[in-house]
């Protein structure tokens, strides 16, 4: 077993914090001020009454070791997760001993946890129950199954014959289409049950405003979407791995059945993209062990973060179990210790060996934007506008991409590095390199660059 | 996958154009450079395209760069680094930006008014600045330029490699000397030269500035060396730059600029003049003060009189004093205050029969002319930093007329105070809040050191405290409360507990405003808490610096 009730840091604390304003609240309710009664126990439960506007104070209660991620429980009104409270009291954890003492949790502490556990149990049990009830009737599965796939085939045959249309009439003429012509064709995806075709042909409408090349853009997105028409009308003709890519990228739902596999796991990133209905995380792992690098994802409605939270650095032994298809998606199973820091760091590659490992990629999975990958020795080095990550012992080099030159966590790389080399993972990918997370040299801890 | 293969002719990229042409015009218009059998023209142009971008995708191989356009490696930072507790705080002070916190901030601390002084803490201790947090930093400096000189100091060289790199922190080249087009050395004769001779006008302000800092005589020398081809602005705005290090090797050159051109440039040099009490200027402006002042011993009690100038002649406007007089003002009040501010202090005791300042101030004047004396006493004390005459213009601060505007100014009794001691200046401030509580005091408290001296610490919290009492809401003090959570001994926290609790409202009291009290408090304990935190964390060793430094000379310790 790992060390118990290792505290976080401030960072770490803050890189959970759901959105900017809650991380501002959450740093001014990291002092003494507002809080007493606050605790920290040996099995990573941390607690405390925080003074709000109300009458009574807030009971806050962290379990910075549960087994589903993160799991804050707070009185207050606030549906972020975690709150603000909760953030402003991992804060003060974070600070030490002084801030918050040793100790055996409070009667309300522990309804807290005990709540949320049997939540937990009941949950895993109607879960079990519900495909226990799946597999009771699994003549009326399969023919839900058919039904859909149906659907899905009508949906795709009809959307090759758009494209062709498309095609035919030209790109040229779809620029002024505009957006309406790709929303209704979604639509229609949406109705036939097929939403990884919905997402991309969404995609497409966006692509014609997207800036100086979208001709050639638009025609690599329609032939690719075109790709996976065929691959879905096809898909008793595919190898077995490549249809269930295919299966995944149309949007069927798998379930993560991949024997589980337990490591010590790296956090390496966590990083939220939203849109209007949906946000969407994305956590890294990096197992020290396998030297796997797999894919956690987790939802929250609009405006809400998903629950699923980890702090870039640590490590947690636990199990994965992979989900079909090629693009590294796990699921979380048990977690056998909260998690800690872990002092290792992942094993880096050459700017040419990344590159080509996007390209074996493709190989199992066309559709793949990007691969996760370590680069070992960097330098940032600009490149007119932009930046490029140059090999320090070699004389080439990855340019960023697009969404990478605008972020902020750009010049956090440019300051780490100094014009020397570091480490940095990130995605690697045909539009370029993503860098997600970055090591100084000699000691130092992960700083993330989301 | 699925698509039938591209003739293999053809070299790819060009494939590829054909592909985006025939796709752009449509296939109706433009026949694909590929076809299938069974197939629509549409669909072979889709197949081929997409096998076209999977191959250009996989087959993407990184550039080569030119090894010239690799940024040169930012120098070393010598300095130690921060211990890890000092580095998480200043992440989190330096995410709570400005503008987040709109409306009233409740008990929480505001933190982005502590990141002056933890700068200034780390910038003592000589610490480094962490590479990752210097963005941020550079940002905070950029938003406000009172954080400026202490954050570049503590960004160091790494964040001057780093500003160049990004036009927003431009500000950090031209704050730091050096940073922009650099400065010559000290030792380097023919580069100064070359500056002053050649440099625009704020390189020539820049280099003149930080010579006479480091030499005053060579600076004064590289200015007199042009000084009669330079324009008259910029005569003035040199002869500014010989404030800093003053001294009396700086008279001939300041006499001689007494007959320049410029009427300003002739002022500046006087009044610098007059600063240096052994200067002839100062002999003469003496002789002239003291024979219009003198002591009158017809009442029964000594008195001074005073018989102001009654012209201004040639000698005294070549000296610096203004013959004109300002609206409103009389002419013979006029010339007489600027003699008496420019005549050095060290005279008057022997003019006016071996009195002390505080004798000399304490005498009645005839004829009203107290409040146009004193205040030119006053103008002097501050130019020539005298501290005795300051002090006894400042007169005791529990004296009735102090918490009044009487002949002294609040803000000159502010720069009154600055020309004594730090322990001198809080005893009066913590007099004078005492007597007359905080309403006039927030100017007095900001030239007082921080923290603040335990009797002056305790003369405010004792005057807040009688501030609730009195029933007024917490925000009519939000000055000296902000100034107090920023100024106070974190060591007097423990003291305020008792007033952190909600007190019985009295009957005459604002609603709510014993709340509001206490809630005030909370954030004042809880900011001096944080405070003793930073000052500790900034203290702690860093890991492997455990054993105190070796002495200079011997090797290191192996890491």
């Amino acid at each position: 077993m790992t060390e118990h009730g290792v505290r976080w840091s401030a960072e770490q604390v803050l890189a959970l914090a759901p959105d900017a304003a809650s991380r501002e609240a959450g740093s001014r309710l990291g002092a003494a001020g507002p809080w007493s009664e606050t605790g920290s126990s040996a099995d990573g439960t941390v607690w405390g009454l925080c003074k709000g506007g109300g009458s009574g104070p807030y009971r806050t209660v962290v379990d910075t070791a549960d087994a589903s991620g993160l799991a804050c429980a707070c009185t207050c009104p606030s549906r972020k997760v975690p709150c603000k409270h909760a953030l402003g009291l991992l804060l003060l954890w974070a600070e030490g001993d002084g801030a918050v003492p040793r100790g055996e949790p409070p009667a309300w502490a522990v309804q807290g946890r005990k709540g949320r556990e049997e939540r937990a149990a009941e949950r895993r049990t109607t879960g079990a129950e519900g495909s226990s009830s799946g597999t009771a009737d699994p003549e009326a599965a399969r023919r839900r199954a058919e039904r859909r796939a149906e659907r899905i085939t009508a949906g795709a045959t009809e959307l090759e014959q758009r494209l062709a249309d498309l095609l035919r009439g030209g790109l040229a003429a779809a620029e002024q289409a505009g957006y309406e012509l790709w929303e209704e064709t979604a639509a229609r995806m949406v109705d036939a049950q097929a939403p990884g075709l919905a997402a991309r042909v969404r995609e497409l409408g966006a692509i014609p405003g997207s800036g100086p090349g979208w001709q050639v853009r638009l025609l690599e997105e329609c032939a690719l979407l075109h790709l996976l028409d065929q691959g879905w009308l096809g898909r008793e003709r595919l190898p077995q791995e490549l249809a269930a890519t295919v299966r995944s990228r149309v949007g069927l739902p798998g379930a993560a059945q991949g024997p589980p596999v337990r490591d010590r796991w790296l956090v390496l990133a966590q990083y939220d993209t939203a849109d209007a209905k949906l946000t969407t995380r994305r956590i890294w792992l990096y197992g020290t062990a396998s030297r796997r690098t797999a894919l956690l994802l987790s939802y929250g409605a609009a405006g809400r973060a998903p629950e699923l939270a980890l702090p870039v650095g640590l490590a947690l032994d636990a199990e994965v179990s992979a989900y079909p298809g090629a693009a590294g998606r796990v699921a979380l199973g048990e977690r056998f210790a909260p998690p800690a820091p872990a002092g290792t760091r992942p094993e880096g590659v050459t700017t040419a060996e990344a590159a080509a490992r996007y390209g074996e990629a493709l190989r199992a999975d066309p559709w793949l934007e990007s691969v996760p990958v370590t680069l070992e020795r960097v330098v940032p080095v600009p490149d007119g506008d932009s930046w490029q990550l140059a090999d320090a012992d070699e004389d080439t080099a990855l340019p960023l991409t697009p969404v990478a030159r605008s972020r902020p966590g750009l010049w956090r790389l440019v300051a780490l590095s100094g014009g020397a080399p570091v480490k940095v993972f990130g995605e690697c990918g045909h539009r370029g390199f993503t860098p997600l997370t970055a090591w100084p040299r000699g000691e130092g801890e992960a700083v993330p660059l989301y | 996958m699925n698509g039938t293969p591209a003739p293999p002719a053809r070299p790819a990229p060009d494939l590829w154009e054909e592909l985006v042409t025939a796709a752009l015009l449509g296939t109706e218009r433009r026949t694909p450079p590929v076809s299938a059998p069974g197939r629509e023209a549409p669909v072979a142009l889709l197949d081929a395209a997409a096998e076209a971008t999977v191959r250009r995708r996989a087959g993407l191989r990184p550039a080569s760069v030119p090894a010239a356009r690799r940024p040169e490696p930012a120098p070393d930072d010598p300095r130690p680094a921060l211990p890890a507790a000092a580095a998480r705080r200043l992440a989190t002070l330096l995410a709570d930006r400005p503008g987040a916190g709109v409306g009233r901030r409740g008990t929480a601390p505001d933190l982005m008014e502590l990141l002056p002084q933890w700068l200034a803490t780390a910038n003592a201790h000589g610490y480094a600045a962490p590479a990752h947090l210097l963005p941020a930093l550079l940002d905070a400096a950029r938003g406000r330029t009172d954080l400026r000189p202490a954050a570049l100091r503590f960004a160091g060289t790494r964040g001057l490699w780093l500003a160049r790199l990004n036009p927003d922190w431009r500000f950090a080249l031209r704050a730091t000397p050096g940073g922009g087009s650099a400065l010559p050395d000290s030792g380097d004769t023919e580069g100064t030269g070359r500056l002053w001779q050649e440099g625009l006008f704020a390189e020539r302000v820049a280099l003149l500035s930080a010579l006479r800092a480091r030499d005053p005589r060579t600076a004064r020398e590289l200015l007199a060396s042009t000084w009669a081809t330079e324009r008259a602005e910029d005569r003035l705005m040199f002869l500014d730059s010989l404030r800093t290090g003053l001294g009396p090797d700086d008279e001939p050159f300041l006499e001689q600029a007494l007959g320049d051109r410029s009427r300003n440039v002739r002022a500046t040099a006087a009044e610098l003049l007059s600063a240096l009490p052994g200067s002839a200027l100062a002999a003469r402006m003496a002789v002239r003060a003291g024979s219009c002042v003198a002591v009158d011993h017809t009442f029964g009690t000594p008195t001074l009189v005073v018989e102001a100038p009654h012209e201004c002649d040639a000698g005294m406007e070549r000296d610096g004093v203004v013959a004109k007089a300002p609206a409103g003002r009389g002419e013979r009040s006029w010339w007489l205050g600027q003699l008496v501010e420019a005549a050095p202090l060290g005279a008057w005791p022997a003019r006016l029969g071996g009195r002390t300042p505080e004798q000399i101030v304490a005498l009645p004047v005839a004829d009203d002319w107290q409040g146009e004396l004193h205040a030119a006493w006053c103008r002097a004390a501050v130019r020539q930093r005298d501290a005795a005459w300051a002090r006894a213009l400042l007169g005791s601060p529990s004296a009735p007329e102090a918490g009044g505007p009487g002949a002294v100014s609040l803000a000159e009794r502010a720069k009154l105070l600055a020309t004594l001691g730090a322990g001198d200046r809080a005893e009066w401030v913590a007099g004078f809040i005492a007597v007359h509580g905080l309403s006039e005091a927030f100017q007095l408290l900001g030239v007082c050191a921080v923290p603040w001296a335990p009797p002056l610490g305790r003369a405010v919290v004792d005057a807040l405290n009688i501030a609730r009492d009195a029933g007024s809401y917490p925000w009519s003090f939000s000055g000296v409360m902000g100034l107090a959570e920023r100024c106070l001994d974190p060591a007097e926290a423990g003291r305020l507990d008792a007033l952190l609790a909600v007190p019985d409202e009295p009957e005459d009291a604002s609603p709510g405003a014993g709340g509001y009290w206490a809630e005030a408090f909370q954030r004042l304990v809880t900011t001096l808490r944080l405070r003793a935190a930073m000052t500790e964390e900034l203290a702690a060793r860093p890991p492997g610096e455990a054993t105190p430094a070796p002495p200079c000379g011997s090797p290191p310790a192996q890491a």
